[in-house]
């Protein structure tokens, strides 16, 4: 077997053909880890023993002939997913000793198909970031270049799949942490729905535009990982009951916020975005410009409700039930330096940020109009979706950048998350594609073309991208 | 729009204990970001977001789990506990009343 080139849905044949056995693919995986990602830096905790474990269990049910669609498939786990008895830290000095006490519902149903999971991946700390640099544990290296970043937050699991340390991830999205780094590792990544996927068990960042999705290697591994995770769950009071939104007539209609791509965008990224437009014009599509007009608002929207939800829930971070302890004199010295201690400085950041968005005299200004902006935003989507299928935009200004490079300049970092933020303001499904490559200094860097339906249009986004992966080179 | 911002005061109401060298930092990049969210309010939008449409997502109060059933995965996780509770420092004191 090839783990450079080997999807979810190759290995499932050759599993139940019994080409070589769920044992053998971990075991491959595993020592692929233990080989490389001492040079990527991919993984938080690589748990060898219980994959094996998970792996002789998926073999059994295979030989019973009870294999589903993931049984024996190795997967790395993003580090603010809770698997009950294992540590899951969020990149974090506040968890890094956490143990979880209970399975997330993704990670139930991941459990009841017979997955492996071969460990956890580094991420930005509490998922905020752009690159993995705001990592506790220090950052992750991008498999196509590693002196550039992976791309965050869930840029170790975009790396680990992009290096062959396994066959897709888990990661989550708050305002592009999954099509990001998939747009900078090469790989397709989906930010399902608001409410598709349960949060149960997600360490919650912004709740109003928390999304778990898959990263894969192809459109159809991310599907695969998609439909064996989306669902309603009693447990997520957000969670959608299944068939609140219909299916739409497709006809083939892609709309491009041609004003919105005028200014920010690498001239090589926005060429390539272009060269995929008309790829996708020859393939039989129509392509409309579409009036977004209040997308530029969407960024400094996003950097005043993701902060403010980020203050509130990262309030449950004061070490009485979970996490770090710091000896004090009173109960509140206690939590200012537990809070101290256990948050890095962007975590920070955004907790001081939020709580000046929220607080009495700017709440006004800041977080109320936040909001009503964030509806005008929504509305340019369901106006959009009046007339065309979906929209198509870059999924990041740039490709992979420098380690170290954005790292002194927060609003340059947050610049990252232009294009991205606004299907998380709208809670409308989006997905990065591989889009082909441009070059800095000599090397091959990866970028995505990102596709973004209509409520529950999932199924739509990934007919398209599954036209720009077979006609792209 | 650069509104002054008094970092210390809203790191006291995050719980947040801020060195003198972050301080300095964050009454720089505050004002900053500051400067590029208020982009907002030159939006055309109404005052206030719509009230969204409301639904009951609670659960029927019936079936409940026995006592016990997760006090021990839940309890274990405490830094600190006392039997079945977790154990706090004291919270409210006569001295500060």
């Amino acid at each position: 077997m090839d783990l450079s080139t080997l999807t979810i849905a190759q290995a499932r044949k050759d599993l139940d053909a019994k080409k070589y056995s769920a044992l053998e693919l971990s075991q491959a995986y595993l020592d692929a880890i233990a080989k490389k990602d001492q040079g990527i830096h991919a993984y938080l905790e690589v748990w060898a023993d219980s994959a094996q474990k998970e792996a002789k269990h998926a073999d059994e049910l295979i030989k019973a002939g009870k294999s589903q669609a993931l049984t024996g498939i190795p997967l790395a786990i993003k580090d603010n997913i809770l698997i009950e008895g294992r540590t899951c830290s969020s990149a974090s000095k506040m968890l890094e000793h956490y143990k979880a006490s209970y399975d997330a519902t993704v990670i139930t149903k991941l459990k009841a198909e017979g997955a492996v999971f071969l460990g956890r991946t580094n991420m930005d700390e509490f998922a905020m970031g752009s690159s993995t640099e705001n990592s506790a544990f220090g950052p992750t290296m991008n498999p196509h270049d590693t002196t550039r970043v992976p791309g965050g937050s869930s840029g170790g699991s975009a790396a680990a799949v992009a290096a062959g340390m396994a066959l897709a991830a888990l990661g989550s999205d708050t305002g592009g942490s999954i099509r990001q780094p998939s747009s900078h590792c090469g790989l397709v990544g989906l930010k399902p729905t608001y409410g598709a996927v349960s949060r149960y068990g997600l360490m919650p960042m912004g709740s109003s535009l928390d999304q778990i999705g898959p990263l894969a290697r192809t459109v159809d591994d991310a599907r695969i990982l998609f439909e064996e995770i989306r669902g309603y769950d009693a447990q997520d009071s957000t969670s959608n009951p299944d068939g609140m939104y219909k299916a739409g007539k497709v006809r083939k209609v892609i709309g491009v916020p041609r004003a919105f791509l005028e200014k920010g965008v690498d001239p090589d990224v926005l060429a390539l975005f272009n060269a995929t437009i008309e790829r996708l014009r020859k393939a039989g599509y129509q392509i409309e410009d579409v009036a977004m007009p209040n997308l530029p608002y969407a960024l400094p929207v996003y950097y005043v409700v993701c902060p403010a939800e980020v203050s509130t829930n990262l309030a449950r971070y004061d070490g009485v039930r979970y996490g770090l302890s710091v000896p004090a004199a009173t109960v509140g010295e206690s939590y200012e330096k537990i809070r101290a201690a256990g948050f890095g400085p962007e975590t920070r950041r955004r907790i001081v940020l939020g709580t000046f968005v929220l607080s009495s005299g700017y709440a006004d200004a800041y977080y109320r109009t936040a909001r009503a902006v964030r509806d005008v935003i929504r509305a340019d989507f369901t106006n959009a979706f009046k007339e065309v299928d979906c929209v198509a935009m870059p999924t990041a200004p740039g490709p992979a950048f420098k380690l170290g490079e954005k790292t002194s300049d927060p609003l340059a970092m947050y610049l990252e998350d232009i294009f991205s933020v606004t299907a998380n303001l709208a809670g409308v499904p989006a997905l990065s594609v591989p889009a082909g490559t441009v070059a800095r200094e000599g090397k091959q860097l990866p970028v995505g073309f990102q596709l973004m339906g209509a409520h529950g249009g999932e199924d739509m986004l990934f007919a398209i991208a599954k036209d720009v992966e077979r006609t792209g080179a | 729009m650069a509104d002054k911002v008094d970092v210390v005061a809203l790191a006291k109401l995050a719980r947040l204990e801020v060195s003198g060298e972050e301080l300095a930092k964050l009454e720089k990049e505050i004002p900053a970001i500051l400067e590029f969210v208020a982009e907002i309010q030159k939006a055309n939008a109404p005052k206030e977001a719509a009230t969204p449409v409301l639904h009951n997502v609670m659960r029927a109060d019936e079936n409940p789990i026995e006592p016990g059933t997760h006090t021990e995965s839940l309890v274990s996780a405490a830094p600190s506990r006392e039997g079945d509770r977790i154990s706090v420092k004291q919270v409210i004191s006569r001295k500060h009343a």
